[in-house]
């Protein structure tokens, strides 16, 4: 991977570009769970209609990635850590797509939220920073992921148990508010599903991280122990 | 389990040294395909499994190739290169039939060994020739020349005869590079039927072929081997950088 450029130059030219496609997708998205999680604190209504908008363009990417990575089997046949990339590649613009998902549902519920008045989404700021969590979990996953860098892919996988615990405790918060005052219950049943998004794109930029692994090792660390793909990583 | 291994096998042509110390394991019946670039050794090497070199002078082996189960050195001087060629066969880039019937083609290495009975003949080659799946295409015209078959019947034909003989290793040496997809789909199709019952050894230019048909791949430079695997694994994670750069066409 990298130090030795391809023979066909139009090949390496399609690596290239789908790669960058992927990064300049995980880039919108970025945006897209910050507008969204700005929409949820502020109940900017604006904002949150440019969210739901530019999912489209989610999804467009998605599209167009995908028959590029069809493209580069069909034409190239690709092996080894060709291979890999592409297949990785097909698996990551899913998960980034989902994540873009996760944040336009971030954004309907900011709206409907906000109809119940500004002070349910003011009592819970933790949510904005569960999904700052996820946004720099999603960002260091396209990092390593920029530079086939499978120790930093390790650390995403790290935050997610970060992301888990913040939901729970979430959780447990919106349980007492609504015990507190069954009048809550639909606005805090909103909230709750915020912070579900949220923590699915934790699980979302953990799959990518995983993806990112798959590349560099060569090894399928799903559904594997942190400890061992520790140990997978340290190796060579 | 191992039918033939290559230990230290190193081999020169005057005083070129074309193969550097191999050592390969050949397991039985399944494929196992050389891959590599242009003059790595690959073909020198299967042509060292039935001593053809021994045709030309000048020509040395060093180290062995051990045929199991009975662990006979292919290689060693005592041995004559006929014996050899009794007990495995080969199968060439381009189809090259004996200018024979069809029948005779196929018939041609028994005759050798001295089978004489008709019966035992036209048993034999309705075997080998539904080994190589050409049965049913040639079976009314089996006294026509051979050479009025089609490129890719006439190269099943060549396995068919190859076949004939119940060799205990087949080797094929870029078996499908004169042929057109479809017919190479069909010998494709065809080694891997042949090897519930028959051990292949295969040199391949095409490097797609070898992720088909194989088991194992090898891959050869400058007439050493450079990594040898299950081919699934050579292909999706090699252990070599040398085999990376050739398998993702970054050899430069």
């Amino acid at each position: 991977m990298g130090t030795t450029e391809h023979i066909s130059k139009q090949f390496e030219a399609d690596l290239d570009t789908t790669r960058t496609r992927v990064l300049q997708m995980g880039g919108l998205v970025e945006a897209q769970i910050l507008g969204a999680i700005d929409a949820f604190a502020t109940g900017d209504a604006t904002l949150a209609d440019q969210v739901i908008e530019n999912d489209a363009r989610v999804n467009g990417y998605e599209v167009a990635i995908d028959g590029a990575c069809n493209h580069i089997v069909v034409k190239r046949q690709p092996a080894a850590s060709d291979l890999r990339l592409t297949m990785a590649i097909a698996k990551i613009v899913t998960d980034i797509e989902r994540i873009g998902d996760e944040a336009k549902k971030v954004a309907r519920m900011s709206k409907r939220l906000h109809e119940h008045g500004p002070q349910h989404a003011q009592r819970f700021p933790a949510i904005r920073h569960t999904a700052q969590i996820a946004v720099r979990m999603l960002r260091q996953a396209l990092d390593a992921f920029a530079r086939l860098d499978a120790v930093a892919a390790a650390g995403v996988l790290k935050d997610d148990s970060e992301i888990d615990h913040e939901f729970r405790a979430a959780v447990r918060q919106l349980v007492t508010y609504m015990m507190e005052d069954p009048r809550t219950i639909s606005p805090a049943l909103d909230i709750i599903w915020v912070a579900k998004a949220v923590e699915r794109m934790g699980d979302h930029a953990k799959n990518i991280a995983e993806q990112v692994i798959y590349i560099v090792k060569g090894t399928d660390v799903r559904h594997t122990s942190f400890a061992d793909i520790e140990r997978e990583i340290g190796t060579d | 389990m191992a039918k033939a291994e290559a230990k230290g096998l190193s081999f020169y042509y005057g005083e070129y040294r074309a193969l550097k110390d191999l050592n390969l394991v050949v397991h039985e019946n399944r494929v196992t395909a050389l891959i590599g670039p242009s003059g790595c050794g690959k073909s020198t090497f299967l042509r060292c499994f039935n001593r053809m070199h021994d045709l030309y002078p000048g020509n040395r082996y060093e180290g062995e190739i051990v045929l199991h189960p009975d662990n006979a050195n292919l290689l060693a001087p005592t041995v004559d290169p006929i014996e050899v060629r009794m007990r495995l066969s080969m199968v060439f880039q381009k189809p090259n039939p004996f200018p024979k019937s069809i029948f005779e083609n196929v018939a041609y290495g028994l005759r050798v060994r001295g089978e004489r009975s008709r019966r035992a003949l036209a048993d034999k080659v309705e075997v080998a020739l539904r080994g190589a799946a050409l049965w049913d295409e040639v079976k009314d015209r089996l006294q026509e020349l051979a050479f009025n078959l089609s490129g890719g019947q006439q190269q099943r034909l060549c396995i068919a005869r190859a076949l004939a003989t119940d060799p205990e290793l087949l080797l094929f040496d870029e078996p499908t590079s004169s042929l057109d997809p479809i017919a190479t789909a069909s010998i494709e199709e065809l080694i891997t039927e042949l090897k519930q019952h028959v051990t292949i050894l295969i040199v391949t230019h095409n490097m797609q072929q070898a992720a088909r048909v194989s088991d194992y791949t090898a891959y050869m430079y400058l007439g050493e081997l450079i990594e040898f695997g299950v081919t699934d694994e050579l292909f999706i994670k090699p252990r070599n950088k040398q085999t990376e750069d050739y398998i993702t066409g970054r050899f430069g």
